[in-house]
């Protein structure tokens, strides 16, 4: 689904990402870690192709293509999409109406805000004045109607209420269709911090950027705990590194 | 009740006089000879386009409307209400019909505030009288139309609006010319009448020309529980326009609430405010006003006067400037004159921003799409009593200036 081979990232002439290598299969769904300010929402951004985020070298595959030069539309309508971190609100562009302008496969914008609790925010003009975790759905929401081959989140379960937890996480798990078994095509790649999203998408691998990079590619609950007992730098010495 | 021998003298005292806002227009430019054409029936009207018409709200069938004005040049070729209650006259007629009328001419627009009101009084060319009587309520908005023919035309129309005690008047006014080649002038008073507890709702539609100048003086007197909505769409070029409305909230718990929508392509100048005197106790006013420029210059006004406590009004004022330039100009004011006034503005200027525009390319949206979603999003202000007709002004005017909204 998703091949990224030697990708070098900088903004504003500073270097954020080094060398980064990333493969993700399809129905595969990846787990990103790292701490805070460690490029991970940057490497989201990079793959989408958004903001000033230049692309030194190296290359982005997407189904076999590659995506490097390509526009965000582009990529979006390859298959790629992505829930922001911090969304602009667009002034008198209500929720139903982004829904529809961006709905594939005829989903209807009701019955999806139903299935993630947002029906009364469907008048509301897109993100204004949003809550946190209101920003999560409305996010999700949007995913659900266009429906992408590639889902890229960040933290979709960060300030998130217990209650909406769980309609977040099982709306994400039919996203990525964990609910399949055979012949799944859907993929993710999901930055968390808590983890708390792996009690809903129990995913393959998760690997962690550190130092610029990706290190340390297995199974996400074992890297967390590795992370809750020796800290992030512990990955460094860890000899799983993916090149 | 000011002689009419002493208003034609402040009239004529005022004949030079430049208006206080916008480039001062040279009235002896323009001619205020154009043939005379005689009413008709709705089903018998070829003088106009009515494609043009169309766009300015304005459906000559007469369908969906509670009665319809149209006056071309300086002849009204059609004025009938079609509901009870509801009277759609000249106001040249009305005049002769009702004696008590003159007391309503003037009093809120001065006849001697520059040359323009004064040109109104003393080249009289008609306009229209709308007026719900006591309790009666539009089932359908009134539609009132002017509109240019003649080259080189100076109208001049004095139109009178009274919403009597209890009563509701929803008038859509749609201005346009013949042609896009046409120039001229307009010039039109309206005075409004909110009586206790009444309401008007008042949309007002220019679809000018890149060679016409306009001067509508406005004014309107609210009484207590009264309430005026103004509505003002101009997505067309215009030589020059300037406006700037004034609202007297004079009863307790009056009412108004002024919504703009412009759009000033290369060549248009675009002066554009409204102006509230809140001086009742419970009064409120809100301003709310969107402008983009293509390439044309707005100037976007708003002042709010608070002259007694326990009054609450807020303006809004935000602009757009796209690709190919031009210039908004914002001048919100406030004038707090007592202790416990609520009043509050905002306002904002600025581009189209990159991140909403990548935000929706995100979702597979062009650019292109992207830019006219956010336009579109962006005029989108919620605009009661506002016809169907504005979505599809808005999205055909997007469309028209899509090469230069990039
Ligand atoms: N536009 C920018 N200009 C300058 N620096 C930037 C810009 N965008 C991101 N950065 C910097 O790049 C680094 C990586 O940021 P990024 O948002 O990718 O981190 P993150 O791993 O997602 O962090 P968090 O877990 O806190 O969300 C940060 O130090 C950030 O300040
Ligand atoms: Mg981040």
């Amino acid at each position: 689904m998703l091949e990224i081979e030697d990708l070098t990232v900088s903004i504003e002439g500073n270097r954020l990402l080094t060398d980064i290598n990333l493969r993700i299969e399809d129905g595969e769904t990846r787990m990103l870690f790292g701490e805070n300010g460690s490029g991970k929402t940057s490497l989201l951004m990079a793959i989408m192709g958004l903001g000033d985020y230049q692309v030194e070298s190296g290359r982005i595959r997407f189904k076999g293509e590659d995506i490097t030069g390509l526009t965000p539309d582009e990529r979006a309508r390859r298959g790629i999409g992505i829930m922001f971190q911090r969304p602009p609100t667009i002034r008198g562009l209500k929720v139903k109406d982004m829904l529809e302008i961006i709905q594939r496969n005829g989903k209807d914008a009701e019955e999806l805000a139903a299935q993630v609790n947002f029906t009364e925010f469907l008048e509301r003009d897109i993100n204004a004045g949003f809550s946190g975790g209101e920003i999560k759905r409305a996010e999700l929401l949007q995913l659900m109607a266009q429906d992408p081959d590639l889902v890229l989140l960040d933290e979709p379960e960060s300030g998130v209420d217990l209650v909406n937890l769980d309609v977040v996480g099982n709306a994400i798990g039919r996203l990525l269709q964990r609910d399949v078994h055979r012949g799944r095509s859907k993929s993710g790649l999901i930055i968390t911090h808590s983890g708390y999203i792996l009690d809903y998408v129990e995913a393959d691998k998760g690997c962690v950027l550190v130092n610029e990079t990706i290190w340390c590619t297995g199974n996400p609950h074992e890297i967390m705990k590795g992370i809750r007992e020796h800290g992030y730098e512990e990955c460094l010495t860890c000899q799983r590194e993916l090149k | 009740m000011p002689e009419r021998a002493e208003v034609r003298k402040k009239a004529e005292a005022a004949r030079q006089k430049p208006g206080k806002f916008g480039p001062d227009i040279e009235l002896s430019e323009y001619t205020l000879e154009a043939p005379a054409y005689e009413p008709r029936p709705l089903a018998e009207i070829d003088l106009v386009d009515r494609e043009r018409l169309l766009s300015a709200g304005v459906d000559v069938s007469g369908e969906g409307r509670s009665g319809s004005f149209i006056q071309v040049d300086k002849s009204v070729i059609h004025a009938s209400p079609t509901q009870e209650g509801i009277e759609v006259t000249s106001t040249r007629a009305a005049l002769e019909t009702y004696d008590w009328l003159e007391e309503y001419l003037w009093q809120v627009v001065s006849v001697d505030a520059d040359k323009y009101t004064a040109s109104a009084e003393l080249n009289f060319q008609d306009g229209y009288f709308i007026r719900a009587l006591p309790g009666a309520r539009t089932v359908f908005p009134v539609q009132a139309c002017l509109y240019l023919k003649e080259a080189d035309i100076s109208q001049n129309v004095h139109n009178i609006i009274i919403a009597e005690e209890g009563s509701e008047l929803h008038i859509i006014t749609g201005c346009a010319t013949d042609s896009p080649e046409l120039r001229g002038l307009h010039v039109g008073i309206s005075e409004f009448y909110v009586k206790k507890n009444a309401k008007i709702s008042f949309s007002m539609i220019h679809n000018w020309a890149p060679k016409i100048s306009v001067r509508p003086r406005s004014g309107i007197r609210v009484e207590e529980g009264g309430v005026f909505l103004n509505n003002f769409i101009c997505l067309h070029p215009v030589e020059t326009l300037q406006l700037f409305p004034a609202a007297f909230l004079v009863g307790e718990g009056a009412t108004a609430r002024f919504n703009s929508v412009m759009m000033a392509p290369e060549g248009s100048h675009m002066d554009v405010g409204s102006k509230a005197v809140l001086s009742a106790p419970g009064t409120r006013c809100e301003m709310i006003a969107r402008s983009i420029t293509t390439g044309g210059e707005v100037i976007n006004r708003g002042l709010l006067i608070g002259e007694v406590a326990g009054v609450k009004a807020h303006l809004e004022c935000r602009g757009m400037i796209l690709k190919g330039g031009g210039r908004i100009y914002a001048i919100p004011e406030l004038d707090g004159k007592v202790e416990g006034v609520d009043m509050s503005h905002e306002a904002a200027v600025g581009k189209i921003a990159r991140d909403e525009v990548e935000y929706l390319m995100a979702r597979g949206l062009s650019e292109d799409e992207a830019v006219a979603t956010i336009v579109r999003g962006f005029m989108n202000v919620d605009i009661e009593g506002l016809p169907p007709v504005l979505a599809e002004q808005i999205e055909q005017a997007i469309e028209l200036s899509q090469q230069s909204l990039l």
